[in-house]
């Protein structure tokens, strides 16, 4: 296992009322990832528990673009990885910001 | 001076001489079939045991494994698929010395320990169309061991849907003075169709069960991916709509899978049935099966068949070639020039590709072969019929050229996500096939598809178009710029590749008006065997390891 945690300055929040928001599993090659709105609105963190070693390059580059696309200001994402490959991540992180930017609870 | 001319004829007559006291007629017991082989087969000769893409000659390649050295040694095999153990045990025992093959899908890493061993004189790795064109110039069979569903008692032989490579090895074997013997299921009165006639057989061995046949084509809906949906839509929308791709080949991996699960759904949205996919040289996937109910596809013929689509393909003859039977009639020689020459797009997967767009399936460890995709996945120098397709992209490829002049171009497509299986990245600066070329010390390294051929490469980050490109600077930063987050991706030029996406080189999801979040499983028309069972109305029977209901 690995942790990792980034934290990002952004742009603009990101939208809808939703406090929090479940995509993903965890199991080999997947990922589950956990948005809650407890941040600032020009900040941004992710938490990563990754079962895949020594890929904090490719998280750094796949978080980076992630946050300039979306600038998913006051949120904050807590990632459990299976291992997922990063076209999966990217994928799983703008689901999660789809599901919380949705008006309610 | 020998003035004879007739030295093989009396050779192969006195091989069928030799064989003869075993028979009944041409009929000889499964008990005998190693005493046989000892009585036709001499030392050093060329053999070719048919072990095709999925029919496999098993019940001849145990009894030649248990030949009697004194007897028979130091064979020649030339044959297509090199795929059961036995056939690399005839290696180890000593019974063959040498091989010239095509492809050797499940014995890859074997095959790999053996040459890097020294327990294999290797000739060449072929593609199919390669290695039969040899078969009748200079590797051509002394003896052919083949396989068939049944026989009657002069020899005609009925191989039912996996006709294959059966016609071209009696062909070049049978005609040149060389010993064809089959191995069939079944000796019956009237075979239902006649694939072999019987004066090319000289020897029938009736097996005690079934020869063996591999589900090689059945991509399980269930095992799609939302990246390999991704590409498929991108493949759609960016490159099977603007050029109007109606005749193609599609490789066997689950890209190409979800893409004929989707004609039917995104497809069919884009207003494309009818534009796209029409006509196909292809086995008998059952993921298309949804397509063809929805009256997508007009026509496919096929390299060989596949487990548990024959009565579906009985029931659709107006898709696929059938024979007076009612079964399937494949020729995988036919069908590879098929797609050779009468297909305007290739389109596949690899394991890796390089900054030229070479590709290969070759790792340190694994030598596959090359079966048929170099052929699919290849210019044909000698077409010369004009189609939409064709010319377009020879014209992306060569604007200034003079349009009566200027060769079209097919579309050769290698579609991936940039990481595969376990994380292991599908783009690299160099293939380890020419690592491996080193270590065995060949003339040259085994690239699947050669970069020059490529026209295009798919991603889930966009669509690299290297038609356009025009100088290899260029070409490197098209493929970095859809290599995703592997290395190769991460060192791209980021203006160059602003650059290139501007001119429509690169172009992205939201440049084609695709956003990743539709990539969704329920775009699918089916998500399951199950569900293809369904689309079939019941007559597609999956083999027992897709089932789970």
């Amino acid at each position: 296992m690995e942790d990792l945690r980034f934290q990002h300055r952004v742009r603009a929040p990101a939208g809808g009322t939703r406090q929090s928001a479940i995509v993903g599993v965890v199991a080999s090659g997947n990922l589950e990832v956990l948005v809650e709105r407890v941040l600032p609105d020009a900040e941004c963190a992710v938490d990563i528990k990754t079962a895949a070693v020594g890929f904090g390059e490719v998280w750094t580059a796949v978080i980076g673009d992630f946050v300039e696309r979306y600038s998913p200001g006051g949120l904050r994402f807590s990632i459990n990885d299976g291992g997922a490959r990063p076209d999966t991540v990217s994928l799983r992180l703008a689901q999660a910001v789809r599901l919380i930017a949705e008006n309610g609870q | 001076m020998n003035t004879s001319w007739q030295n093989n004829r009396a050779a192969r007559d006195a091989r069928i001489a030799a064989g003869a006291g075993l028979a009944r007629g041409k009929i000889v017991e499964a008990r005998d079939a190693t005493r046989l082989l000892e009585a036709v087969i001499r030392p050093g000769d060329r053999v070719c045991l048919e072990g095709d893409n999925q029919k496999q000659a098993d019940l001849l390649s145990r009894a030649l494994l248990a030949v009697d050295l004194s007897r028979v040694n130091d064979l020649h095999m030339v044959q297509s698929g090199v795929v059961l153990p036995e056939h690399l045990d005839l290696f180890d025992r000593g019974v063959a010395k040498r091989l010239d093959y095509a492809y050797s899908g499940p014995q890859s890493a074997r095959i790999a320990r053996m040459l890097f061993g020294g327990k294999i004189e290797l000739g060449a790795v072929h593609t199919y169309l390669e290695l039969f064109a040899r078969y009748f110039i200079d590797l051509t069979p002394q003896v052919a061991l083949i396989a068939a569903v049944s026989a009657d008692r002069d020899g005609n032989l009925y191989t039912g849907p996996n006709t294959e490579d059966t016609p071209t090895v009696v062909e070049a074997t049978a005609f040149k003075d060389g010993v064809v013997i089959a191995q069939v299921n079944e000796i019956v009165e009237t075979v239902s169709r006649v694939d072999i006639p019987g004066d090319r057989v000289h020897f029938i061995v009736k097996s005690d069960k079934p020869f063996f046949v591999e589900p090689l084509f059945t991509r399980d809906p269930a095992a799609i991916t939302e990246g390999q949906i991704l590409t498929a839509m991108l493949a759609i929308k960016g490159i099977y709509a603007p050029y109007g791709v109606q005749r193609l080949n599609h490789g066997i991996g689950f890209s190409t899978a979800a893409i004929e699960l989707l004609l039917p759904t995104f497809g069919e949205r884009l207003g494309l049935k009818g534009k796209i996919a029409t006509h196909f040289a292809l086995n008998p996937h059952p993921a298309l099966i949804p397509a063809i109910e929805s009256g997508w596809v007009r026509q496919i013929h096929s390299f060989g068949s596949e487990v548990g689509m024959d009565d579906y393909i009985r029931a659709r003859p107006d898709v696929y070639f059938t024979g007076p039977d009612g079964s399937l009639r494949s020729n995988r020689a036919f069908c590879q020039t098929a797609g050779l020459y009468a297909c305007d797009m290739f389109i596949g997967s690899t394991l890796q590709i390089d900054l030229q767009g070479n590709s290969s399936t070759v790792t340190a460890s694994r030598i596959a072969g090359f079966g048929g995709a170099p052929n699919m996945g290849a210019d044909a120098r000698g077409r010369r019929h004009p189609s939409g397709p064709w010319l377009k992209a020879g014209a992306e490829g060569d604007p200034g050229g003079a349009a009566l002049l200027r060769r079209g171009r097919k579309l050769v497509v290698q579609i991936g996500e940039t990481f595969g299986d376990k994380n292991v990245p599908l783009f690299v600066e160099r293939l380890d096939a020419i690592e491996l070329a080193e270590k065995l010390e060949l003339e040259l390294a085994p690239v699947m598809i050669y970069g020059d051929d490529v026209t295009h490469i798919v991603t889930e980050e966009g669509i690299a178009n290297l038609l356009l490109c025009r100088t290899a600077s260029e070409r490197e930063q098209a493929i970095r710029g859809v290599a995703g987050y592997t290395d190769v991706g991460r060192r791209r030029d980021h203006g160059m590749v602003a650059h290139l996406r501007e001119r429509g080189v690169i172009r992205r999801p939201e440049d084609l008006g695709i956003n990743p979040l539709d990539a969704d499983r329920n775009l699918l028309a089916a998500r399951s065997i199950k569900d293809l069972v369904r689309w079939s109305g019941g007559l597609y029977a999956p083999p027992s390891k897709f089932r789970n209901w």
